[in-house]
């Protein structure tokens, strides 16, 4: 057997090792791209969520300005940061059409009422069926929807003060 | 006191995934841990609901996961299947939505054939060697 083969298996072995470390060290992105990208928004009709405010279906999406569609809860933590952003947002003129997932009308008036309010319109989505609908894997998580009803822009996870610029700026793209 | 320290940060890093991972308030949906009257449908919709991936849990089967919305997906798949929906009509509705990614699966498109060719080249790998040893005992 030559010397080269006889330190194959370390070979391979360091290179596993490396592998594994390298992995460790920057994981894999685990999130969930919708592919709804680039397509209508569904046919749905929603449930209101709540008494005081309207709900809305697919075809209010369509009627020619951009919206920010934003699944939420009120048992959400991230969700509980995310108001403020979402509010510097409606400052600036986006319209904000809110989807609550698996939420009660009294906890979701209470963390309104807590956090403040920056949705135009709110839908019930007791099933997730709404999210399931949209291609969405969880919550916070928003999409920019063009004035045809064309999902242009998926956000995963909480809108960061950061991100504020870039989501304008979507918008304003899909106007 | 150092101990005390150290169980409360074991606690606290116990308890934060739940934090972040709250779920919600609600019951689950009607169908997510019930079986259609129906058998024949019920094994459909099992069979189905076992290749689909859960989205919070990504190792798991929709049918495994203990996941809110895995649950949901449960209860959608049932009721589709109830309604006399074809498994893979289901299959592709969800398809549209997350990719193939939410199918374990295997379809043919291109990034899947080095899966659908190994075992034919560890085959035949496998004769190569078989082959070298046979000649290296007769000589």
């Amino acid at each position: 057997m030559s010397r080269a083969i006889r330190f194959a298996p370390l070979v391979l072995l360091v290179v596993i090792i490396a592998a594994l470390v390298w992995r460790l060290a920057t994981p894999a992105d685990t999130s969930v791209r919708s592919t709804m990208i680039g397509k209508l928004v569904p046919n749905f009709r929603s449930e209101p969520a709540m008494v005081k405010k309207m709900d809305f279906s697919s075809s209010d999406l369509a009627e020619g300005q951009p919206h920010l569609v934003n699944f939420f809860a009120s048992w959400c933590v991230p969700c509980i940061g995310e108001v403020k952003v979402l509010q510097d947002l409606k400052r600036h003129g986006v319209s904000i059409y809110g989807i609550a997932v698996r939420d009660r009308s009294d906890d979701l008036a209470d963390f309104l009422e807590r956090n403040g309010d920056p949705y135009q319109r709110i839908a019930s989505d007791p099933q997730s069926e709404l999210q399931i609908e949209f291609g969405s894997s969880g919550v916070p998580e928003s999409f920019i929807v063009d004035g045809k009803g064309v999902i242009r822009y998926q956000h995963i996870g909480p809108i960061e003060p950061s991100d504020v610029p870039m989501v304008l700026s979507k918008v304003e793209q899909a106007r | 006191m150092k101990r005390h320290l150290v169980l409360a940060a074991l606690i606290a890093a116990a308890a934060a995934p739940q934090l972040v991972l709250a779920d919600s308030n609600l019951p689950p949906a009607y169908w997510s841990n019930r079986q259609l009257p129906d058998p024949r449908q019920e094994a459909q919709a099992e069979a189905l609901m076992e290749q689909l991936r859960c989205l919070v849990c990504q190792g798991q089967s929709i049918a495994d996961s203990d996941a809110e919305l895995a649950g949901d997906m449960r209860d959608l798949v049932r009721r589709r299947i109830a309604q006399g929906e074809k498994p893979s009509a289901i299959q592709a509705w969800l398809v549209q939505r997350y990719g193939t990614w939410i199918s374990y699966r295997p379809t043919a498109e291109p990034a899947a054939w080095p899966l659908w060719l190994a075992p034919f080249a560890l085959l035949l790998l496998g004769l190569l060697l078989l082959r070298r040893r046979i000649r290296v005992k007769e000589g």
